[in-house]
């Protein structure tokens, strides 16, 4: 079977399976890796949102062949470590706001929640309420109003403007 | 009613055990029946000889245990029972361990979690055992340091006397221990010296949530249980007849099994996505279904058949509407899904379950095995909203698990969880009210659904409690829709039926059961009837509530939500009022339906009127942890606007349309309220009431009132975008979508 290499949480890995099963399984079923979450498969609930090189992604949509040895996959168990930091502003932010309800969807919507507040920052300009609009994670306990807040506070934590 | 504030003596056990283990009353307060008030007084009452079963630990380490016979599923039950704990025996919060109970059948029906009951029925006999823990530590340290019990204080987990000499509770934790059980006396904490309940409180498992620590089922490693899927029929319930392939799906890379079973083709592999490949791959004859040819139109065929008369019509004016609430689906983001593993002689189950003994005694029939020797463990769970009350994923993964001979970690994949999975039955609501001059005299409402499956337990309780009830001989769901509804206007006589009708759907209960519809119904009416007198609706209302806490919780809405405020044409408020679970509560919504708001494009999605404000007061008697309160409050709001606007399942041809999150539209961030305040009432009552969905009702009817007066309409048919088909619906044969592999170019 092929190998295929990449880099998870700063640590290279190398995994023997087809290189067409998608990342999510090659992190939850073969590295064990179950922050990313299952919510749908087709990159529509964004339950699994971890990072790509810094960049916000559905790891069930991406075939593990896709990845190279110099790539580097974040998830939710690695972020803290991006900011060199027990937690991530974002997370912080999360516990200040008391965010969490069943906490399902949760490590999804921090990934994607720093994803929007890199990408906003690179622009210049504040997170807007229809950034806020614009994000697609579900979350069916409907912790939403609690989730703007806190990006509003974990954008602050991360210096943003 | 609540007894009136004060110090309440209570008994309570120490038991044998070689660490100190306290036990709650066998019946703190057994009640009279005939005061039977509400549907938790039912299930409370159904708790009360068993609750001497509730045992509370202290370790060695200083920390304190207590197996919360209930289910987490997000409402926050581990925060609030850890709250009552760290009250009554005066330790820091995080130094209690609640944990959820495995299946315990000796608990009859004090497993169950639903209709908002747990911190109903448990908040005393919780505090009790830690009553009692407390009360021995003290004695314990009395020995230990030579100072009076009187001398002694017990702050933070550590006992010290009037010397400023310390002692940590988990170092008396086995002097504390008895070595027979003996009953004890207490003395619960009076209302006015709680320092913990009350209080808001940040939950418990936050960290684990947002560091992906938290474990769900799924995540669990169980030796040997490999993910497996099910390759489901075109349409619901149907089975199979045959499949063509077999052989050469199990050859598939990563397959490891596939196997027919009573709901579809097992397969097992490496990874969840070689399950997907390899469902895609089977090619299956299936036989029909259990709903074959229905539609939305033959359903709403068979409600209007069904539907009860109203009475004979009075010779007084009346307003009277019909409204059609459509099929939801009530999916977790957690889809279905169990571990199990099954040996010749044994089972063992891991899921998110809320009636974990009526599962185990299920699995156990199925799997012919003695009930003792099926283990069912309850996992944290992600999200319930009515689901977890099945065990629907446990009973299958067992099924599969003893063909195969392997232990499996079985999921349903999202497009089964909608298409197959229960949901919220379609039901249509008649109102009539009578009324001359300024006064009401009667309200009649015709609640008629497709049967609401309630065999989880809830059903076992009500048998079991019927004979007792001041009610005979109706049907459980029947028992349930009485017990829920309330009057909680002046409105003269009332009568309130409900009916059912077809069977052949996966149905279940969704959070707040009839309520939601029910109670929009009546509201939508409310309106229409104030309009006809010539009233303010808020004002309407307020005069003809019954109760002190009713019109306070209502004035509060209006007041903080600026009622009658000026606002541009298509833009309108709504305020909607609902009492259960012992509690009240009353929303206020502006929504925006001017055209350049509702016609905004979303990707994949539906925008519509937008919710743009909404005040929720809520008055629970007694609210242990008003953070979590205000979260499940706001969850509560994010369900009401979605019933009303936009979430719903569509039938055709014997299936649902829907299976994926952007086919059914729940509320998404583009459908949320950008200014969303909860008003939590000072408590009126020494006990709690229910909370975790207490909210959708008054927030769904809130909303359509909002929406009939921002556009001028009665709105009939919910939700109100259900005759727009907003999606391509996938297709039915193979059952699951492939997986997009875009994924790096399409974030």
């Amino acid at each position: 079977m092929p190998e295929h290499s990449f880099r998870v949480n700063g640590t290279p890995v190398t995994v023997d399976v087809p290189g067409d099963v998608r990342l999510l399984w090659v992190l939850r079923d073969i590295l064990g890796i179950t922050g990313p979450k299952y919510g749908c498969g087709i990159n529509v609930c964004k339950a699994c949102t971890s990072h790509l090189n810094g960049r916000a992604v559905s790891p069930c949509a991406i075939p593990v062949g896709d990845l190279g040895p110099d790539d580097e996959v974040t998830t939710i168990e690695g972020l803290a470590a991006t900011a060199g930091a027990e937690l991530h502003p974002m997370q912080q932010a999360w516990l200040d706001h008391d965010v969490v309800q069943c906490g399902y969807c949760q490590p999804g919507q921090i990934m994607a929640a720093v994803d929007l507040v890199r990408r906003v920052a690179a622009e210049g300009r504040a997170v807007t309420d229809a950034d806020l609009d614009g994000i697609r994670n579900v979350c069916r306990c409907g912790t939403y109003f609690r989730i703007r807040a806190a990006i509003r506070a974990g954008a602050a934590g991360m210096g943003s403007p | 009613m609540s007894p009136p504030f004060g110090r309440r003596r209570l008994l309570g056990y120490v038991l044998a055990a070689p660490i100190l283990v306290t036990a709650a009353p066998l019946r703190a307060s057994a009640r009279d029946l005939t005061e039977v008030l509400d549907l938790n007084d039912i299930m409370t009452a159904a708790a009360l000889p068993t609750s001497g079963l509730i045992t509370v630990e202290v370790n060695q380490d200083g920390t304190v245990s207590f197996a919360l016979p209930r289910a987490e599923v997000g409402q926050g039950i581990t925060t609030s029972t850890a709250m009552l704990i760290a009250e009554e025996l005066s330790v820091p919060l995080r130094r209690v361990r609640v944990t959820l109970a495995d299946a315990r059948p000796e608990l009859l029906f004090n497993q169950l979690t639903g209709a908002s009951n747990t911190t109903v029925s448990t908040y005393t006999p919780i505090r009790v055992a830690a009553a009692v823990a407390r009360q021995r530590l003290l004695a314990a340290a009395e020995a230990e340091l030579g100072t009076p019990a009187t001398g002694l204080r017990l702050d933070a987990g550590v006992i010290t006397d009037d010397r400023g000499r310390g002692i940590d509770i988990g170092t008396l934790a086995v002097k504390a221990a008895s070595p027979r059980t003996a009953p004890v006396p207490v003395t619960l904490r009076t209302r006015e010296s709680l320092t913990v309940i009350g209080r808001p409180h940040n939950r418990v498992d936050a960290l684990d949530a947002v560091t992906g620590r938290k474990r769900f089922a799924m995540d669990l490693d169980v030796p040997g249980a490999k993910p497996t899927m099910v390759c489901r029929a075109p349409t619901i319930n149907g089975t199979v007849r045959s499949v063509a392939n077999l052989a050469d799906v199990r050859a598939m890379p990563g397959v490891t099994d596939a196997v027919v079973i009573s709901t579809g083709v097992a397969v097992r592999a490496e990874t969840f996505g070689q399950c997907i490949d390899a469902i895609r791959t089977l090619e299956v004859t299936w036989r029909p279904g259990t709903a074959e040819g229905e539609s939305d139109e033959t359903v709403l065929r068979q409600l209007a058949a069904a539907e009860l008369p109203l009475g004979p019509r009075p010779p007084t004016p009346v307003v009277e509407g019909r409204f059609t609430f459509h099929f939801r689906g009530n999916s977790a983001l957690e889809p279905n899904c169990a571990i199990a593993d099954v040996r010749r002689d044994r089972a063992e189950i891991w899921s998110s379950l809320k009636s974990p003994i009526v599962a185990q005694e299920t699995i156990a029939a199925r799997l012919a095995l003695p009930r003792g020797r099926v283990t069912v463990h309850v996992t944290e769970g992600g999200g319930s909203f009515g689901r977890k009350l099945f065990f629907d994923a446990a009973l299958e993964a067992a099924e599969v698990s003893q063909k195969i001979g392997k232990p499996v970690k079985l999921m349903w994949h999202r497009a089964d969880d909608t298409r197959q999975g229960r949901a919220h039955p379609m039901a249509t609501s008649r109102v009539r009210i009578a009324y001359a001059g300024d006064v009401v005299l009667s309200y009649e409402q015709r609640h008629t659904s497709i049967t609401t499956d309630l065999g989880h337990g809830i059903g076992e309780l009500f048998t079991a409690m019927a004979a007792r009830l001041p009610i005979g001989g109706a049907a459980f769901s029947q028992i349930f829709f009485q017990f829920s509804q309330t009057s909680p206007y002046a409105f003269g006589s009332h009568s309130r039926l409900l009916n059912e009708t077809g069977r052949g759907f996966n149905t279940g209960s969704m959070r707040n059961v009839y309520s939601p519809d029910a109670t929009c119904a009546r509201e939508l009416m409310v309106d229409q009837l104030a309009a006809r007198m010539n009233k303010d609706p808020y004002r309407f209302r307020r005069d003809l509530l019954r109760d002190d806490r009713a019109r306070a919780v209502l004035a509060a809405a209006a007041t903080a939500g600026e009622w009658g405020r000026s606002l541009p044409a298509g833009v309108a408020q709504g305020i909607a009022f609902h009492s259960e679970y012992k509690a009240v509560s009353a929303c206020l919504v502006e929504i925006d339906c001017r055209p350049a708001t509702a016609n905004r494009p979303i990707r994949d999605g539906v925008g519509g009127p937008r919710v743009t404000r909404v005040v929720f007061a809520v008055d629970v008697g007694l609210a242990v942890n008003p953070r979590g309160l205000e979260a499940q409050m706001m969850g509560c709001v994010m369900d009401g606007i979605a019933l009303a606007l936009t979430s719903s399942l569509h039938l055709r041809d014997g299936y649902f349309l829907e299976a994926s999150w952007d086919n059914h539209f729940y509320t998404r961030q583009w459908n949320t309220p950008l200014d969303l305040r909860v008003i939590i009432m000072p408590s009126t009552s020494e006990q709690p009431g229910g909370a975790g969905e207490l909210g959708v009702a008054a927030s769904m009817a809130a909303v359509a009132c909002a929406y009939g007066r921002a556009t001028g309409t009665l709105p009939t048919r919910f939700p109100i975008n259900h005759g727009t088909l907003s999606f391509v619906p996938k297709p039915t044969v193979p059952p699951v979508p492939a997986s997009p592999t875009d994924g790096i170019r399409h974030a």
